[in-house]
């Protein structure tokens, strides 16, 4: 199926949200070719990021982001403000259209909407930003989490600042006054030798015909007035009114409605489709089928096999049509696979170790294993998960006289329009994407197979066509976080200390980091072997951190346990090199009063994971009496470097652990005759309000470089959580969801939730 | 002809009585603050009350509440200048992330907070407990909850407990 490959790192770029990536991949030389083709013809810049500022003095953001709940919208806004000395108050953001024309700057300018003083002369810094990220990200080879640290710290801030210089040189040259007398507070420009004072506005049109700097001074951190700062979020009032537009949302003039499905077993291909009992519906117009779907893009890419539409005057109809469906599909041989099978696939390829490839190599582990006296073994895994956003995956579109127009909420807004443009064999220019805020994202919404649906369903009904996917396609129709298994072994020398440390495990996705551990363990060797399955899959908050986070968070505390000593001090004692990682232990340590004595049925679990640049420490409080088990509390820290939005920041964080402890104690996708066997909430079970612990975050602004913060909280509550159980228990969860053990005899019961 | 009271206007339209009531809300009358998220009232994002109690709309047949009154979250602040106190307890409490599933939580906390003004945590947690979501901001709603129920402390012999009771129809 459709692997990650080294250019699709970027992709993980986009799970909290960002569309940065595909500004930075347009250039020249770049090999994803898909999108160069947006660029043809045409110089190798970008603008993502736009200031405007209007007559009112009113300053508006164009955000290169879509918005899927992570705030991002104005925690650009943030910074972009800040460096612009702009009065918070008058701040405005928009999320930027996703048109070539906003993809290069030559047109962009024209693009721009008429009226609005745009300083036109902010592009060529931002450029230079996007170029800047563009190093960074081919250097670091790492993505995820990306708004920020990049687009805000490179992007938005340098189109800030150069603004505000901009201003500053247009209003001296005005004044007739040195540049260095000029001081500027609130959206105003001050001469205080003269007594002037002007708004912004005023110098709006000046400045934008100024040559900008591409290397504006920036803040210091001690300088920075709405950084850092507690803001009220732009989107919140219209999400507790209803009002907030969601693409399910979008009502056009003569609309009909569709639903699909495909194959239920992977890759299985359309052999009939009888259709007699659903034409027969009232409220049913038509039936579809639609062709296999391709897409290459470096972000989406993926294959599917066909889908069968129905089209009607309603949802209800709709689906009502499709269930009368009687489709006959080739599953060509898949039909006879199991997430047994599959697992017993992974072991024995890990077994087998054929073309294993390094990770991490370094010491002499063999050698050290051959004399090591206390060698600790085990084998962990993780299912397959969904990703099950609250909002079901749905596109409007409409097709006509050669152009496509579409409505959708999409992690990859210009990936999105070329792929429905190769889907419709029109060019990508022809085709206009309207994105809307995102009702969850995760990750999913970076496959376009939905908008690719949508759009070909309207132009056959040459109709405006909204297409609604019900929560079964959505959870049998998903691309998976992949099944990992994992297998470990460690040595330790006569005071407990870890002298080797080994792990193989099967299929390497991103980030590539993400099985390292930070543990100084003088002989490592980490390695992966391929075993490919016909599950789609795709990426998930956190990506690869997800799995290896629970893996190497829950071996350590195996080995500390082996060792006799205890776990918080154990991590801490291995991680002289990394002063961060000690400071989030620490202080999670002192937060959650690590050694204050607990009762009997409770325990505590503790976790540090670094990702996305960000590093988090978590304890977890469990109780267990009876083998029913409450997850009580958790208590995390987080060094994102510096918190530009602390609450946006805590939001994150509390969300971000909702969501890997739903996977964590629910969270599985079993595959039964090559399907799914899961299709709703009431068998793909979340966290609710009855099961949520209380979630204390605390934030270490360490003036790191700044990392992410939309998925860092993930990856290490399955592992804390399971520490606990282990600490309350004495069972070592190696196994994943927790519900499948029977904790009052430490029995796995695959398959039975208890 | 179809006949439903929506936020106070009666509404006439054609429709097959099977269809979900969300359905009616969302494609009839473009009310589209009630979202679908599961179709089988396992989420909670299409709840809505009917003559002040919490439904979930995504199965419930028009048919079951012609006639009745139905109050969507377009219809829960008492006027189009101000909010719900537990509207205005979520933006105090920086609530929503994406959004999706707060009008059904929105929708479920007023339907408590009518019949029981001062909830205690169990309570929070019997109420609360069909309306999913996925950004996980449990935490929030449930504080949330109780920043409003001191709104109605304060308020309690005030226009503002008989607001939110005529809203939920009581």
């Amino acid at each position: 199926m459709n692997k990650f490959t080294r250019r699709a790192f970027l992709s993980t770029g986009i799970i909290a949200g960002t569309g940065l990536v595909i500004g930075v991949s347009i250039r020249p030389g770049n090999r994803a070719q898909g999108l160069q083709e947006l660029m043809a013809g045409e110089d190798e810049t970008l603008v993502h990021a736009y200031i405007k500022i209007g007559a009112d003095n009113v300053v508006t953001a164009i955000i290169p982001h879509s918005e899927m709940g992570q705030g991002i919208q104005t925690s650009l806004a943030q910074m972009v403000a800040d460096e612009l000395d702009a009065d918070w108050d008058l701040v405005r953001a928009e999320e930027a259209p996703a048109l070539d024309e906003y993809a290069n700057y030559a047109v962009g300018k024209g693009f721009l909407i008429p009226g609005a003083k745009f300083p036109d002369i902010i592009v060529p810094s931002v450029d230079g930003a996007l170029m800047q990220i563009a190093d960074v990200l081919n250097v670091q080879v790492t993505g995820g989490s990306g708004s920020i640290r990049f687009t805000g710290e490179l992007g938005s801030r340098i189109a800030g600042a150069a603004t505000r210089q901009l201003l500053v040189q247009a209003a001296a040259q005005e004044w007739q006054v040195p540049e260095s007398e000029i001081e500027t507070e609130k959206s105003h420009l001050i001469h205080r030798a003269s007594s002037r004072k002007e708004p912004y506005a005023a110098f709006a049109v000046a400045a934008s015909a100024l040559t900008p700097s591409y290397t504006p001074q920036l803040k210091r951190q001690d300088q920075f007035k709405i950084m850092g700062q507690q803001v009220q979020r732009f989107d919140i009032p219209a999400k507790v009114d209803g009002t907030a537009q969601f693409a399910l949302d979008v009502r056009l003039p003569g609309m009909l409605y569709a639903t699909v499905t495909r194959s239920p077993v992977f890759g299985g291909s359309l052999i009939a489709t009888k259709d007699e009992a659903a034409r027969a519906i009232s409220g049913v117009i038509d039936v579809y089928e639609l062709p296999p779907m391709e897409s290459n893009d470096m972000i989406g890419a993926f294959a599917a096999g066909e889908s069968v539409a129905v089209l009607a005057e309603g949802y209800w109809p709709a689906i009502q049509g499709l269930k009368a469906l009687d489709i006959e599909w080739d599953t060509r041989g898949n039909e006879t696979v199991t997430s047994d099978k599959i697992f017993a696939q992974f072991d024995a390829d890990i077994s087998a170790a054929q073309n294993r490839e390094t990770d991490s190599l370094f010491g002499d582990a063999d050698d050290v294993f051959s004399t090591a006296a206390n060698i600790i073994s085990a084998d962990y895994r993780v299912p397959f998960l969904a990703h099950t956003c609250m909002e079901p995956l749905n596109a409007t579109a409409e097709v006509k006289d050669g152009r496509c127009e579409i409505w959708i909420g999409c992690q990859n807004p210009l990936g999105f329009r070329q792929a429905v443009a190769n889907a419709l064999g029109i060019d990508a220019e022809n085709v206009t994407l309207h994105n809307q805020f995102m009702g969850g994202g995760f990750g999913r919404k970076a496959r376009p197979d939905y908008a690719i649906q949508a759009a070909l369903i309207a132009q056959r009904a040459g109709r405006p066509v909204q297409l609604i996917w019900s929560r079964e396609e959505d959870v049998r129709q998903d691309f998976y976080r992949p099944a990992v298994q994992s297998r470990f072994r460690a040595a330790l020398d006569n005071d407990g200390n870890p002298i080797a440390w080994e792990n193989t495990y099967v299929d390497k996705h991103e980030p590539i980091e993400a099985p390292l551990i930070p543990y100084a363990i003088a002989a490592q060797n980490i390695g992966h072997v391929a075993s490919p399955t016909h599950v789609p899959f795709g990426a998930w908050r956190s990506v690869d951190h997800s799995q290896h986070g629970f893996f190497t968070e829950s071996f350590i505390d195996e080995i500390a346990v082996a060792a006799g000593k205890d776990p918080y001090a154990y991590r801490v004692g291995l991680l002289s090199n990394h002063p961060r990682h000690i400071a989030v232990l620490e202080k999670v340590a002192e937060q959650a009063q690590w050694s204050r004595p607990l009762a009997q049925g409770r325990g505590r679990g503790i976790s540090v994971q670094e990702s996305f640049g960000t590093v988090v420490a978590q304890v977890v409080e469990v109780t267990i009496i009876d083998g029913n088990m409450s997850v009580d509390r958790v208590v995390a820290v987080i060094d994102a470097g510096f918190a530009i939005s602390p609450d946006g920041i805590t939001a994150q964080v509390e969300s971000a652990i909702i969501y890997g402890l739903t996977a964590a104690l629910h969270g599985e996708i079993t595959i039964e005759n090559g399907a799914v066997a899961q299709s709703n909430f009431h068998d793909y079970e979340a966290v609710r309000m009855d099961t949520a612990p209380k979630i204390e975050t605390h934030i270490i602004n360490s003036g790191h470089a700044i990392g992410g913060a939309g998925e860092p909280g993930t990856p290490g509550i399955a592992p804390a959580l399971a520490n606990a159980v282990f600490d309350a228990t004495g069972i070592r969860v190696r196994n994943l969801p927790l519900n499948q053990f029977n904790l009052r005899f430490g029995v796995e019961d695959a398959g039975v939730v208890g | 002809m179809a006949v439903l009271i929506v936020n106070g206007t009666r509404e006439e339209f054609d429709v097959d009585p099977s269809t979900p009531l969300l359905w009616v809300l969302r494609e009839k009358l473009a009310l589209t603050g009630t979202k679908f998220g599961c179709g089988i009232a396992q989420c909670g994002a299409c709840t809505v009350h009917v003559d002040g109690n919490p439904i979930r709309s995504c199965n419930t047949p028009f048919s079951a509440v012609q006639g009745k009154e139905i109050t969507t979250i377009e219809g829960l602040a008492p006027s189009s200048e101000e909010l719900h106190p537990l509207q205005s307890a979520w933006i105090e409490h920086q609530v929503p992330q994406c959004g999706y599933c707060q009008s059904g939580q929105l929708m479920s906390a007023a339907a408590l907070l009518a019949s029981n003004p001062n909830p205690d945590d169990a309570a929070i947690d019997s109420a609360m407990r069909g309306n999913l979501c996925r950004c996980g901001m449990y935490g929030r709603i449930r504080q949330a909850i109780k920043t409003s129920a001191t709104y109605y402390e304060v308020a309690s012999t005030s226009e503002l407990t008989a607001t939110a009771q005529e809203v939920s129809g009581e």
